[in-house]
Formats: C-alpha cells, sequence, structure tokens
C-alpha cells in the first residue's frame, strides 16, 4: 500500500489537540437553552412570557382526543408490520404532542411538507391514516394526493424536502397569499447540505416557511451530539431568522409555539425555526435495533415526560374531562385500530401494469414499448397455462 | 485453516478488520457504522476492536462523507467510507463525480485518491423506495472511478482488499440480497486482478453475462437449461469499469451468443455498453444479436411489484431461448 508520502511527513498532532473522531462533549455550560414550556411533566399549566394560550376545555380534549388515536394508530401499524403485514413501519411514539401541537396550528390554506414518521401531523390534515401505510406495505410510494389535504408525500431522503418547501413558500410568497408552509425533519437531518441551502433560501427570500425539527435525540444509531455542537434552534441565527426551542413533549407549547411562528410568515416577517425537544420511545423502525446503541435508563426518563399523560393530569385537575369521556375515547381507539387492521389486510397488490403507469405525464414511446413487451410476456404465461 | 465458509457480508466485515488492521491509515467512515456496526452489520465490532478515530460514526450528511474523505485521502488516509443504501448516494454525487474521480488528473498525477465509496445496491429485499436502486451506470459513465461489485463472499472479501489498497476511488456496490448467502473464503488464496471477470460457469451454447446479485441467479438460469440439454456459460464481470472485455470476448467467440443481465434499468444500462463492444469484437462471431435483460425505464416499483419488476429464471431463460431460436 502506498502511503509513503505521509508517512514522510512529521506528524505535528499534539495528543491534547481533539480528535475529529471522538463525540464531543455535550454543548457548554451556560448555553443551556431556554425551554418554551406551558405544561409540566406532572400537568400544572406553566405561563410564558411570549407564548400564553388560552384553550376551551373542548380544544383541550381535542388535542388529548388527537394525541390518543394517533398512539392507537402508530400501534396498530407497529403490530401490523410484527405480523407480517407491513414492511416497515416508521414509529411517531413519543412525538404525539409536537406532531398534533404543530399540526393543530395549520391552517387548511397551508402546505406541510413531512418526512416519513409525520403521521399525527397527516392525521391534523385530514388524511385517511390507512392510506399512510400504502407505501410501508409496499403496494405505493405514496398513496394519496398532496393536494386535496395541503398534506406533500412522505420523503425518504433525509432533508430533501425541505428545499422543496422553502420553493413552495417563495410561491406563495409571489403569489400574495396569506398562507405558510411547514417542513418536517429530524435532528439528523439538520446536517444536510440540503437543510443548510434551504435555511439559505428562505432567508435571503424572506420565505414564509416554518421549518419544524423535531430533536428526538437521535438519528438511528446516532445522538444529536454527533450532528451538531450548538443546540439545534440557535443554528437559525447564522441564517438570520429567529430559532425557538420548544419541549416537544408539551402539546400546548408545541401549539403555542408554531402558530406564533406560523403567524409570522403569514406576516411576510420570514421563516421561524422551531426545534421541537423530544425523544424517540421506540426504534428507529421496526428494523432497527436500539439496544445496540442506547441504554433502557434514557427511555426511562422521558417515559416519565409523557406528552399524553402529561395532558391528562391536567384535564383531570381541570376536571376538563370526565370519566365518560376517557371510556368514550378508549372505545374510539379500538374502532380506530380495527379499521386500520383490517384496512391493510383488504389492500390489494396493486396490478402489475401499473409499474409503467404515470412515469411520463406526457407519455413515452420507450415506456409504451416495454409496457407492451411485458404485457405480452405475461400473456405467454397464461396461454402456457400456468 | 484458511479456508472458512461465511456470509458475504461476513466476509466484507473480516476483509474490512484486515485492512484496518495492516493499514493504520484506512479509516471507516459512515452513517451508522459505529456502535450499530451499519444498518446491516457490515462493521460490526470494528469500533469496539478499533476505536472511534479509525471506525468513525459521520453526520447524517452523504455529501459531507465523501467530501471529508477526499480530503483525507489527499492527506494520507485510506478512507472507506459507507452510503447506507443505493438511493442515498445522490447527495454526494456530486462529490464523487466533480471531485473525487477527477482530481487524479487534474493534479497531473502528483496526488491519489484512495477512497472506497462502498454502496448497497439492488433490490428483492423488501425495502421501501430508495432502498433498492442499481445506479451502477451512472458511475461507470464518469472516468477516474473504478466500479465493481462481488457477487460472492470469496471475491467480497479479495475484492474488498483489492479496493482499499488501490490508489483511485472505488466504487464498491455490494449485492445487499446477497448479504446473507454463504460461501467459502480462502483467506491465503492469491486473488485474481480486481478488474478481471471469471467465468463462473463453462458451457458451449451461450454466454450470459452479470455481476453482482444477478450472477446466483443466471447460474440457476444455466442449471436449469442443463435440463433441457443446453449448455450455458455464465460469465461474471465482478467489475463495471473497467470491463474486461476479453474474457467475455473469449467465451463468446466460443458460443456465438450473448445476453447480458443486470437489475438495473435496460435502457442506458451497462448492458448497452457490452452489447456494443461485444458487437464490435465479435461480429464474425455472433449467432444472434446481444440480448440484454434488465430493469424497465420505470422507478424501482413498490415491493409488492419487484419480483415483476427484477429479472428472475424465467426472465432469463426465456432470453436464452429467444438468443437460441436465431
Ligand atoms: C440522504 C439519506 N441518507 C441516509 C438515510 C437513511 N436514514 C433514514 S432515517 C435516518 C436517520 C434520520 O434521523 P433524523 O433526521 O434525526 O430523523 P428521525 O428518523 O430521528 O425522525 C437515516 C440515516 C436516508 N433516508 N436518506
Amino acid at each position: 500500500m502506498t502511503v509513503e508520502s505521509t508517512a514522510a511527513r512529521k506528524p505535528r498532532r499534539s495528543s491534547k489537540r481533539t480528535s475529529a473522531a471522538k463525540t464531543p462533549a455535550k454543548a457548554p455550560e451556560g448555553s443551556a437553552p431556554e425551554l418554551v414550556q406551558l405544561l409540566t411533566p406532572e400537568g400544572e399549566r406553566v405561563e410564558h412570557p411570549d407564548y400564553s394560550i388560552d384553550l376551551t376545555a373542548e380544544e383541550l380534549r381535542g388535542l388529548y382526543r388527537d394525541m390518543v388515536l394517533t398512539r392507537r394508530f402508530d400501534a396498530e401499524a407497529t403490530a401490523l408490520q410484527r405480523q407480517g403485514e407491513l414492511g416497515l413501519w416508521a414509529s411517531l411514539l413519543g412525538q404525539e404532542a409536537a406532531q398534533i401541537g404543530s399540526g393543530r396550528a395549520l391552517h387548511d390554506d397551508d402546505y406541510v411538507f413531512p418526512t416519513y414518521r409525520e403521521h399525527g401531523v397527516a392525521w391534523c390534515r385530514g388524511v385517511d391514516p390507512t392510506n399512510l401505510l400504502g407505501m410501508f406495505r409496499g403496494v405505493n410510494h405514496g398513496g394519496w394526493d398532496p393536494n386535496s389535504n395541503n398534506f406533500h408525500l412522505y420523503t425518504i431522503v433525509i432533508g430533501s424536502q425541505t428545499l422543496h418547501a422553502t420553493g413552495y413558500a417563495m410561491g406563495v410568497a409571489k403569489d400574495g397569499a396569506d398562507s405558510a408552509v411547514i417542513a418536517y425533519f429530524g435532528d439528523g437531518a439538520s446536517s444536510q447540505g440540503d437543510v443548510a441551502e434551504a435555511f439559505t433560501f428562505s432567508a435571503v427570500y424572506n420565505a414564509p416557511v416554518v421549518f419544524f425539527c423535531q430533536n428526538n435525540q437521535w438519528a438511528i444509531s446516532e445522538p444529536t451530539e454527533r450532528q451538531t455542537r450548538v443546540p439545534l434552534y440557535q443554528r437559525a441565527q447564522g441564517f438570520g431568522f429567529p430559532g425557538v426551542r420548544v419541549d416537544g413533549n408539551d402539546v400546548l407549547a408545541c401549539l403555542a409555539v408554531t402558530r406564533s411562528a406560523l403567524e409570522r410568515a403569514r406576516r411576510g416577517e420570514g421563516p421561524t425555526l422551531v426545534e421541537a425537544f423530544t425523544y424517540r420511545m421506540g426504534a428507529h423502525t421496526t428494523s432497527d435495533d436500539p439496544t445496540k446503541y442506547r441504554a433502557d435508563e434514557e427511555r426511562a426518563a422521558w417515559e416519565a415526560k409523557d406528552p399524553i399523560l402529561r395532558l391528562r393530569a391536567y384535564l383531570e385537575k381541570q376536571g376538563a374531562a370526565d370519566e365518560a369521556f376517557f371510556t368514550a375515547l378508549d372505545e374510539e381507539s379500538e374502532a380506530l385500530g380495527k379499521r386500520v387492521r383490517e384496512a391493510v389486510r383488504a389492500m390489494p397488490d396493486p396490478d402489475r401494469m401499473a409499474m409503467f403507469d404515470h412515469i411520463y405525464a406526457d407519455g413515452n414511446p420507450l415506456v409504451d414499448e416495454e409496457r407492451a413487451q411485458f404485457a405480452a410476456y405475461q400473456a405467454s404465461f397464461a396461454e402456457e397455462g400456468e | 485453516m484458511a479456508v472458512a465458509k461465511m456470509s458475504l457480508a461476513k466476509a466484507l466485515n473480516e476483509s474490512l478488520r484486515r485492512a484496518l488492521d495492516t493499514d493504520p491509515k484506512v479509516l471507516i467512515m459512515g452513517e451508522d457504522v459505529g456502535k450499530l456496526g451499519g444498518v446491516f452489520r457490515i462493521t460490526d465490532g470494528l469500533q469496539k476492536d478499533f476505536g472511534e478515530e479509525r471506525v468513525i460514526d459521520t453526520p447524517l450528511a452523504e455529501s459531507g462523507i465523501v467530501g471529508t474523505a477526499i480530503g483525507l485521502a489527499l492527506r494520507g488516509y485510506r478512507p472507506v467510507v459507507e452510503i447506507q443504501f443505493d438511493g442515498f448516494v445522490f447527495p454526494a454525487y456530486d462529490q464523487i463525480v466533480t471531485q473525487l474521480a477527477k482530481m487524479h488528473a487534474r493534479a497531473l498525477g502528483k496526488i491519489k485518491l484512495p477512497v472506497v465509496v462502498r454502496i448497497p445496491y439492488g433490490g428483492g429485499i423488501g425495502a421501501v423506495e430508495h432502498h433498492s436502486e442499481s445506479p451502477e451506470a451512472l458511475f461507470a459513465h464518469v472516468a477516474g472511478l473504478k466500479v465493481v461489485s462481488p457477487s460472492n463472499a470469496s471475491d467480497a472479501y479479495w475484492m474488498m482488499q483489492q479496493a482499499v489498497q488501490s490508489d483511485d476511488p472505488v466504487i464498491f456496490f455490494e449485492p445487499k440480497r446477497r448479504y446473507w448467502d454463504k460461501g467459502e473464503v480462502d483467506t491465503e488464496a492469491i486473488p485474481g486482478a480486481l478488474h478481471a471477470a471469471s467465468v463462473a460457469r463453462t458451457g458451449t451454447d451461450l454466454t450470459l453475462a452479470a455481476y453482482g446479485p444477478m450472477v446466483k441467479v443466471c447460474l440457476e438460469a444455466a442449471a436449469a437449461a442443463q435440463e433441457e440439454g443446453k449448455s450455458i456459460e455464465v460469465v461474471d464481470l465482478r467489475s463495471m469499469s473497467p470491463i474486461d472485455f476479453d474474457t467475455v470476448q473469449a467465451s463468446v467467440e466460443k458460443t456465438g451468443r450473448l445476453v447480458v443481465v443486470h437489475e438495473a434499468p435496460v435502457f442506458y444500462g451497462s448492458g448497452a455498453e457490452i452489447a456494443a463492444r461485444i458487437t464490435e469484437r465479435c461480429f464474425y462471431h455472433l449467432e444472434a444479436p446481444v440480448l440484454r435483460v434488465g430493469g424497465y425505464h420505470a422507478p424501482y416499483p413498490p415491493a409488492r411489484l419487484e419480483e415483476e419488476y427484477l429479472p428472475g429464471l424465467d426472465r432469463v431463460l426465456d432470453a436464452v431461448d429467444r438468443s437460441l431460436a436465431y
């Protein structure tokens, strides 16, 4: 092997120098971020000078219902994967408050660019949850019309959608419309060049976009410290727009902060980065094995911050929900689980000719030729009686 | 004993271990390659044994991974980087194509870029979008890169050694659906050249040329054809850039027929290059036009359709019949 060229060079590395390869220490002391919180893990209501919120009992129950049903849907999908009905599932367990809080802050004419885990946001947009399962079952690559709910297709390539959201928002601004755009992504995604470019474009063009980063502490096996040395929300400052860190397990705070960021965008004041500080309770996906890289105690500590239990405690303390509400919701959850289960099992495999559909809006002779060849080849089996 | 039976994945792991052991300048870099050992566990245990200085979990940024690997290589290191899945190489495509491939030439040969980019590729594992693609032609089209793909455990072991030792950048495509296939590996063997094709099965009636995941399908097709009295030769190309045309030519001069098989779409695929060159070289030996079997001009389909999209035994045998019918 030829490494003489460097062997000749004197390594000047002192043993004191911190290596790039080591996991860096936590962010320096004193930079501990402000975390916007309106509901403590114990379910106590607290005030924040910049983000006030006043919800009716009915609205509070609505948020609770959204979170419970989303969690039920997610659990059902996980079970269906275990039963072999889905090839893969990316669970949102633990991230319900971040998704429902931000999702309920949206107006109908706002537009959402999700990753692949935004099942709660999809729920808020009115996307039928069974539609989300097609791509995980392997029968399609999307399964819904993005324009019918202003909810774009799931994006698997990390970070890509932040640029689409920015461009869409630039279009909104050009049109003089007063809607806003929201892009979801993870803490891992914040390392992608696309995300940095989205920050640059949105700032330069003052695009009405909210970057909603769910920092669930992990990007598969890599902790957030492997992506950044400053708290993520502080990144925004360098691009010239505000960043705020919100307790991602506090649905009220997520709602208030996202609402405020969306309003800012609608007023023409440009982008905001919201970092929802939360936790991925389960595995990255059903293919992942978190025991290889993460201690059980960590999850246990976050369980005490569960977004659903927290709101339930508050509802009970406030007398905002009675036993009948919880019982009815349990029944509704079970019904949802059943509906999802049945829908998935009944989901047909796609027609094989569908492979050649919608490749070009204008049609294409090469596709036509290959489609015809494929059809003839398939037909030859039928002729042989196979 | 130097010969052991192991899976293709294990062979890669053992090979990387040996590379790290042999040369302190070898580094492993990528997303989740450390504690997790990579999503396919190809780097399993390496960080534990060689430390975080040698086996480096990177930020989630493919352009960053390849771009910094270039810098490390300029400084004398030999980075072996992992791209988690085929469909995620494109954020790094710019660095690979505009920088990695061309720098040696731009520096009049004064600098070397010994970077290996490992990419698990191809379908057949029931995955979601962007996890089943075969983009090898996009890399083979670019001068300055070597593009290779082993089809079995022994080649995986030895080709990885050779890729790490190469002073040129190597795009190392790992056939992910063969990761769990076992084969014998002789860790003391003397391997053939990295770019050399090998004859995986001899025959006299027709040549099947393939690489990576499709070699197994072609061997099965040849075995099935044997039962019908047809003698099929299978050439494992191993390298898609450069291609060992001499071996293919010798085979085609013997059999008079060639069918090229790959998972990637046929249109503008590596089969087109092989068909054109072999037609030039063997025009008077050919009894039939060179045929190609591969994917369609369609996005890789959802998992429930991939069996229709991927060339299987039937489609290969169909092409064999068509060729023999001329
Ligand atoms: C460009 C790209 N590289 C790698 C992957 C593989 N991958 C899928 S999810 C993931 C981790 C994402 O972490 P994060 O952005 O924090 O989001 P989370 O899944 O935790 O919500 C990785 C590496 C990918 N999908 N796209």
